[in-house]
This record gives C-alpha cells, structure tokens and sequence, in this order.
C-alpha cells in the first residue's frame, strides 16, 4: 500500500500546485496551500507505517503550523480586504513592474 | 514491500483514495470559495479515512477536529465575514493559455514526484510486519506518537508553543485594523 499512498499523494500535491497558479481569489488559493500540506501529511503518515511511528510526529508538527499559517495568513487577507475591498489578486498590483 | 493485504481493505484503501483525489479535483475547478471549502472538508475526511486504514488513528482523529474541524470553520468565517460567497464575476486577466501552461507545469510535477516516490528504499528499514500492531497494543494509539513527541523531540515540540505563540500575537495585530489604533 504504500505506492498507492505516494500516488495519490502525489496527485494531491499536484492539483493543489494547479489550484495555486489557476485561481485568482486569494482564499481559494490559501485553500490550495492546505491541500498541499495535507498530501504531504499522507506521505509522511504512508512512510511511518513501514519504517517507524516516527513519521507521525512531524505530521503532528505539519498539523500546528499549517494552524498557525492559517490563522497569520486569513489576517492578512482581512487586511488586505480592508486596504483595497477584494481579495482577487488581479487587482492587488502595487509591487507589480 | 510484498505483504499480501485482504481484498475487502484493498479495496476500501482505493475506494477512499479515489474519493480523495475526486474531491480535489472538485475542490478546485470550483469558483465559489464556499462550495471548495466543502470540497476540501470531504478530501479531509477521506484522507482521515486513508490514516486509519495506515494504521495511525491518532493522526486521523486529529485530521478530522484540526484541519476538517478547525482550520476550514476559520476559512468559511473568513468567507462570510468579508462577504465573498458568491464568485468573482471579474474575468481572470491572464487568458487560457495560463490555464494550459498551468496544466502543463501540472504535468510535469505530477511525473516527476510519480519518478521519485519510485525510489527503492534499503530494506533493512522496514519495520517487521506487525510492528504498528505490535506498537499500538504495547502503548496505545496516543502512547505511539507522544513517546517520539516527548523524548526525541521535546525541544521542537517546545518550540512550537513559541510559533502558536507568535501566530496568535500576529493575528490579532494584523487583524485589529488602523482605527483601534488611534486610540
């Protein structure tokens, strides 16, 4: 079983790194980031069950800081909402050459 | 790895798996950020389903209250917060040729993990075969991951309170505004 986890982690990780270049709203984006943090979990979690529970520590580690990621990264977009009233990144061009 | 597993857990193993990578793909040809947030609740619960069936039932727990739980009720509060459940009626800028290129670096990401998740791994790592078993009767589900977690890894496990730490102080100061300010 373990293939079958690296596969479909690895299809996970991809579909978010597509998400991440195909949108535009900067939380469906954020959105993306955590699938792709997640697939990693799987990898991690897929790996430990062959070679040791040790794999499950650093998914504890993963879990806090894609938290802490989260709650920093929806207050800059509030923040950011707040500046310019939306959240398409289109329209958030001020370091744009 | 030739350990021969039961019909009825292979096919469970797919069964979630496929519901899984549906799920994403769900989640992210959607244009509301409420519907993908949902999408994305079930790819979590899927995967929490794919931790069970690894054996680390912890973890799935924890999949389900942290990431399906907590963090995706924190992106819905955002999106009603900010008032943003409906789609962006603005065109994407950028033209349908950033859609295939995007499809393209896909690709090539998708084969290249495919090529290195391929790699053999020496065999004198691998545990025997009921080791997870074995670990989980010796000290339960929880025992597995908190002894790691408090003997080899205390110092990062102390530090992580620092970064919880420093993710509420910057939350809290970013989201506080410019009014409060002035005060």
């Amino acid at each position: 079983m373990l293939a079958e986890s690296l596969a479909i982690s690895a299809v996970l990780f991809t579909i978010g790194v597509v998400g991440v270049l195909v949108h535009r709203n900067a939380i469906i984006i954020f959105m993306c980031v955590e699938l792709m943090l997640t697939a990693v979990n799987l990898t991690f979690v897929a790996f430990s069950r062959f070679y040791g529970a040790t794999g499950q520590v650093f998914v504890v580690f993963v879990m806090t800081v894609s938290a802490a990621e989260a709650a920093v990264g929806l207050a800059i977009i509030i923040a950011i909402f707040r500046h310019r009233q939306t959240v398409n990144l289109s329209d958030i061009n001020l370091m744009k050459g | 790895m030739d350990q021969h597993y039961p019909l009825f857990y292979v096919f469970h193993f797919y069964l979630f798996g496929v519901i899984a990578i549906a799920s994403a793909l769900a989640f992210v040809t959607r244009k509301s950020p409420v519907a993908a947030a949902l999408w994305l609740v079930n790819t979590m619960f899927a995967l929490a389903a794919l931790y069970v069936m690894l054996d680390a039932d912890f973890i799935a727990a924890m999949q389900v209250l942290v990431y399906a739980g907590a963090i995706m009720v924190v992106f819905l509060f955002v999106v009603m917060l900010l008032n943003l459940g409906h789609p962006s009626e603005i065109p994407d800028a950028r033209g349908k040729w950033w859609k295939l290129a995007a499809a393209i670096v896909g690709l090539a990401l998708l084969s290249m993990v495919m090529t290195i998740s391929r790699t053999r791994l020496p065999e004198s790592l691998v545990m025997p075969r009921d080791f997870s078993v074995t670990q989980a009767a010796k000290y339960n589900a929880v025992g597995t991951i908190a002894r790691p977690l408090f003997n080899e890894y205390l110092l990062a496990f102390e530090l992580t309170s620092v970064l919880l730490l420093v993710a509420i102080a910057g939350a809290v100061v970013l989201g506080r505004g410019r009014e409060s300010n002035a005060r």
